[in-house]
């Protein structure tokens, strides 16, 4: 960002010189070079989400049943002739008067804290049976390859919807089903980057200096493993926020009276043909959100991790 | 090779049991499984009756012998009933695999003759216009849910413009119009993940065959531009998609859940949701039996694909 403003401030001072650069291209140039408008995006998203409920138009539930599937404030003809509808909705309001941009803000809390959460959750889970996997090898390692092979074969969309009915429709048990469907993926990256760095020379220095498994794994190992991670997380946060709207969406993801932006979606199902914003705006921050991180996921993994280029 | 050969043979055996035992015990648990059985007005049921049932059915025994018992007849072919229309769960399955065998060609198409192409284009033109238009076109293809890409597809030409039919599968109408009329926009929102994934892959595997050596021998020694482009660099570069084709078939099965709940596509996808919400485990587990059977022989098929394009890889 700093070269943002820099850039700006002297394309501003000397805008007559021939030889400097326009001010389009000077930040085309910034643009291609650093991921700003995906950082902008998230960042705002993650801001709604905050200051929900403080900035939000409306409450979460409040409804408003004489402005039943009213549209966005510039459909001005609609508020003109309704006279009695005097709550302005900004992106609409969906089939019991709630508004649909406050329904947004507090949807992204749960989507995003969900996705977050498990993220990290599944992230630490795998990756610690990835370490364990590759430094101690023989058995334990084989046996958690199979698996893993085993866990990547499951259906797991299918086993997630009959674990929704069976153990309820909760926070918790989306939680659980995402945290399972997240850990499997980085054991074998992390297990790999531990093969490698666990032959070093200065993990045998570590060893014949009296230094413990632990604290080989903790002191010299995880911090040769960090850029990895992270680039796998950014990589997987998109893949992880549509699974979440995707078993909102079929029934099996948080209860449906929880504005979460697949459940926004899939209630707006029934009223595609009356109120297109029911659908299309939440639709739209899930599109937005998922692009941003996956941008910055492959400008992180270019900077930092270019092996995992087939990703 | 043998000892690939066994190990794969010993991880299908277990992907199966892992997945139906799984859906096993979590559909027993969905509730008490004697009630589901029992029909309307079969609430009177004698506490024999409950009794015979339950024997006939071997659930009174425990879970593990329950899932032992139903493993026995599958090994025979024998898949059960379903509960509803008791009908043959094998006979039910097959009738929906044509539904999504159908679309899942027809995306598997659309993705290859999308996706292929223009990476090559965007790996040939990199950082032209082309580029861009295939950089934007992978990212909003990885970032749309599917869901919604169908809801939006809908909204536009089945809503608004009128033009393609919202959902459902014209069986008994005419191939043309009718039935391909409807294939349009499940095959489209199947088909954009996947064409996202051959494109992302298709380039980065093209641009670094570009810059390889022999391809810069071959320009060296004055080949044409051309023939080096499609010749060398494009048959290489082929290997990644090709390769993970397989997966991409194994993913519609996933995709086809979504895809297929959207569009009221009568295929499998939809029959194992129905089969959940109604709780017909015969069928479920019928139904996840095919699935990881499907699953098992396409990550067969990808790492033989391996081995037939790729002669430097062997399995040892």
């Amino acid at each position: 960002m700093a070269a943002d403003t820099a850039s700006v401030a002297s394309a501003a001072q000397s805008p007559t010189t021939s030889d400097e650069q326009s001010f389009g291209s000077k930040l085309w140039y910034v643009l291609r070079r650093w991921p700003v408008l995906p950082v902008i995006i998230v960042a705002l998203l993650i801001f709604m989400a905050l200051s929900a409920p403080w900035l939000a138009p409306y409450g979460q539930d409040e409804q408003n049943l004489r402005a039943r599937q009213a549209p966005p404030i510039w459909y001005t003809e609609f508020y003109e002739e309704n006279e009695r509808v005097t709550d302005r909705f900004i992106l609409g309001a969906d089939h019991l008067g709630r508004d649909v941009l406050t329904r947004i803000m507090y949807g992204a809390r749960i989507s995003l804290a969900v996705a977050g959460i498990s993220l990290v959750v599944g992230m630490a889970v795998g990756a610690t049976l990835g370490m364990v996997s590759g430094f101690y090898g023989k058995l334990f390692d084989e046996l958690m390859m199979r698996l893993v092979d085993v866990w990547n074969a499951l259906p797991f969309l299918l086993i997630a919807i009959l674990a929704a009915i069976v153990f309820g429709q909760s926070v918790t048990v989306l939680l659980v089903l995402l945290i399972l469907a997240t850990w499997a993926g980085v054991v074998r990256n992390v297990r790999a980057e531990v093969l490698t760095l666990k032959t070093r020379d200065y993990v045998a220095y570590s060893r014949v200096a009296g230094g413990s498994d632990l604290r080989i794994m903790w002191r010299h190992l995880t911090p040769g493993l960090i850029n990895t991670v992270v680039v796998l997380i950014t990589l997987r946060v998109g893949g992880l926020i549509l699974t979440e709207a995707g078993l909102s969406f079929l029934g099996a993801g948080v209860p449906s009276n929880i504005p979460t932006w697949g459940n926004m979606v899939s209630d707006a199902r029934q009223y595609l043909n009356t109120a297109w914003w029911m659908a299309v705006f939440p639709g739209m921050a899930i599109l937005l959100i998922v692009m941003s991180v996956n941008f910055i996921g492959d400008w992180l993994r270019d900077r930092w991790d270019p092996r995992l280029r087939q990703l | 090779m043998k000892k690939f050969l066994a190990q794969r043979f010993v991880f299908a055996i277990m992907s199966l049991v892992a997945a139906t035992l799984i859906v096993f015990v979590l559909s027993r648990m969905a509730g008490d499984p004697l009630l589901l059985y029992a029909k309307p007005g079969g609430y009177g049921m004698s506490e024999e009756q409950i009794a015979a049932l339950s024997e006939k059915l071997a659930l009174d025994r425990p879970l593990i012998v329950q899932y032992f018992i139903w493993l026995g007849r599958v090994v025979t072919g024998d898949f059960g009933v379903t509960l509803l229309a008791e009908r043959d769960v094998r006979t039910v399955v097959f009738e929906k695999l044509g539904a999504t065998i159908q679309l899942g060609i027809a995306a598997f198409v659309l993705a290859t003759l999308i996706g292929i192409p223009l990476g090559v284009v965007s790996a040939i033109a990199r950082g032209t216009v082309w580029d861009y238009f295939g950089r934007t076109f992978a990212l909003l293809g990885q970032a749309t849910p599917s869901f919604f890409m169908g809801i939006v597809g809908i909204l536009i030409f089945a809503v608004t413009l009128d033009w393609l039919p919202p959902g459902g599968r014209p069986v008994d109408e005419n191939f043309w119009p009718h039935q391909v009329r409807a294939l349009v926009l499940p095959t489209l929102t199947l088909g954009l993940l996947p064409a996202a994934g051959y494109l992302r892959l298709t380039r980065s595997s093209m641009l670094e065959v570009l810059d390889s050596e022999y391809v810069k021998l071959a320009r060296a020694k004055g080949v044409n531009v051309n023939t080096v482009i499609w010749k060398h660099a494009f048959r290489n570069a082929l290997i990644p998609p090709i390769t993970v084709s397989a997966l991409i078939l194994i993913g519609f099965l996933e995709g086809s859940v979504l895809v297929e709940s959207v569009f009221a596509w009568p295929g499998v996808g939809r029959l194992a949701v129905d089969s959940i919400h109604n709780n017909d485990f015969p069928l479920l587990t019928g139904v996840i039996f095919m699935f990881a059977i499907l699953y098992v022989a396409g990550s067969f098929l990808a790492d033989m694909l391996y081995l037939v394009i790729d002669p430097r890889i062997r399995y040892d």
